[in-house]
């Protein structure tokens, strides 16, 4: 089946654990937003959701880090994080091992990727899917891009396997949903948490929209690490939707540069024929 | 290399039931499973969490050993402010502190 849905959203532990932080109105707009893009994947009906996250350090580390990787099991774990302190309680999400294994033999006819019958979800996944699907009832396939530890696969390669998972996607008779979790411009957990570059967030969110290839990969590493922090190396994950919806725009439907999450929380979804009929 | 086992430590320390509960008991001999200098093991033992921050450990990873240490929020964010105060600049990897 063609793909059914894509959009991006903000993974930040804040939007969870420091939720009586930030301006009740501003939270709850953006969950206002979340709970819209649930809506809206949801109409789609589909028969699962691949989400593809920059974990940190949750399952992969320096001594064998996988540039993309993708889960391969019928069940998953998470959050990896205590869960008094991500005030997400620990549990099992359901996956499905054979169609994670045909969409992996797909990708792989055009990407090189790791694949993961274990996987203990952090914050990157499980931020999203406590808004998105909130019973635990849908398939997860998760998916992962390093933005974490450097050598970093250059943001080309992320379009690359955005593509390679559309094109896989397609093949396949089930309903795919895929998002991208991340920031934009953030310096997480560190004494700068809670600074956040709005031009350049909303610059990016521009291009994103315009699904424009040559400006969202024009950015460097060297120039993103100063202007929108080490966080800002997860726009892999947003690039990768953009490559997914290549020659789709998008629509940003939430964006606020809230400090106390620490991050421009941003929802966004692509205007896919089928997401537009449902 | 040291960075490398200090952050390995954490990695383990973040993921592993069976690191936590060794750690709980027998921090020192969890340490010694990792190739890490005596800097790095006082800083961890103390913890010295600004310490740790400067020499250069990850803040994902460093944040959850905080948390596990009873760092409220706040309280971690200023101990790294604290570290640079006393030790100086963040000496490698991605987190360096920037002017806001």
């Amino acid at each position: 089946m063609p793909l059914v849905f894509a959009g991006i959203c903000s993974h930040a532990p804040g939007i969870v654990n420091r939720a009586d932080r930030a301006d009740p109105a501003r939270r709850d707009a953006l969950y206002a937003a979340y709970d819209r893009m649930r809506r809206a994947m949801a109409d789609t009906k589909p028969d699962a959701l691949v989400v593809v996250g920059a974990e940190h350090f949750g399952n992969f580390f320096m001594n064998n880090m996988p540039a993309f990787a993708i889960g391969m099991a019928d069940q998953y774990d998470g959050p990896l994080e205590d869960e008094e302190w991500m005030r997400i309680k620990r549990r099992k999400v359901p996956g499905n091992r054979e169609l994670s294994e045909r969409l992996i033999q797909g990708v792989m006819q055009e990407a090189d990727l790791s694949y993961c019958e274990e996987w203990t979800f952090d914050h990157a996944i499980m931020v999203p899917l406590n808004f998105l699907t909130p019973d635990y009832d849908l398939a997860i396939v998760p998916a992962n891009i390093n933005c974490q530890g450097p050598p970093l696969a250059p943001l080309h390669r992320a379009w690359a396997f955005g593509q390679a998972l559309r094109h896989a996607a397609d093949k396949l008779p089930e309903r795919l949903a895929v998002i991208g979790t991340g920031g934009i411009s953030h310096w997480p957990a560190s004494p700068n948490s809670g600074k956040i570059n709005e031009a350049w967030d909303r610059e990016f969110l521009k291009r994103w929209a315009a699904n424009d290839r040559a400006a969202m990969l024009s950015y460097t590493d060297a120039d993103t690490y100063r202007e929108a922090g080490q966080g800002g190396f997860e726009i892999r994950t947003f690039i990768a939707i953009s490559g997914l919806a290549e020659g789709v725009p998008g629509e940003i439907w939430h964006y606020d540069a809230i400090r106390d999450f620490s991050v421009g929380c941003t929802i966004g979804v692509m205007k896919l024929p089928a997401t537009m009929s449902a | 290399m040291s960075l490398y086992y200090l952050q390995k430590l954490l990695y383990h320390l973040n993921r592993e039931p069976s690191v936590q509960r060794q750690f709980k008991t027998d921090p020192r001999g969890v340490l010694e499973s990792y190739d890490l200098t005596d800097e790095e093991k006082q800083a961890l033992l103390k913890p010295d969490i600004g310490l740790l921050y400067v020499l250069g450990v990850n803040g994902q990873l460093l944040m959850h050993y905080a948390a596990l240490k009873n760092f409220a929020w706040d309280d971690y964010i200023e101990a790294m402010r604290e570290g640079v105060r006393q030790y100086g600049p963040v000496r490698a990897g991605i987190y360096a502190m920037v002017e806001e």
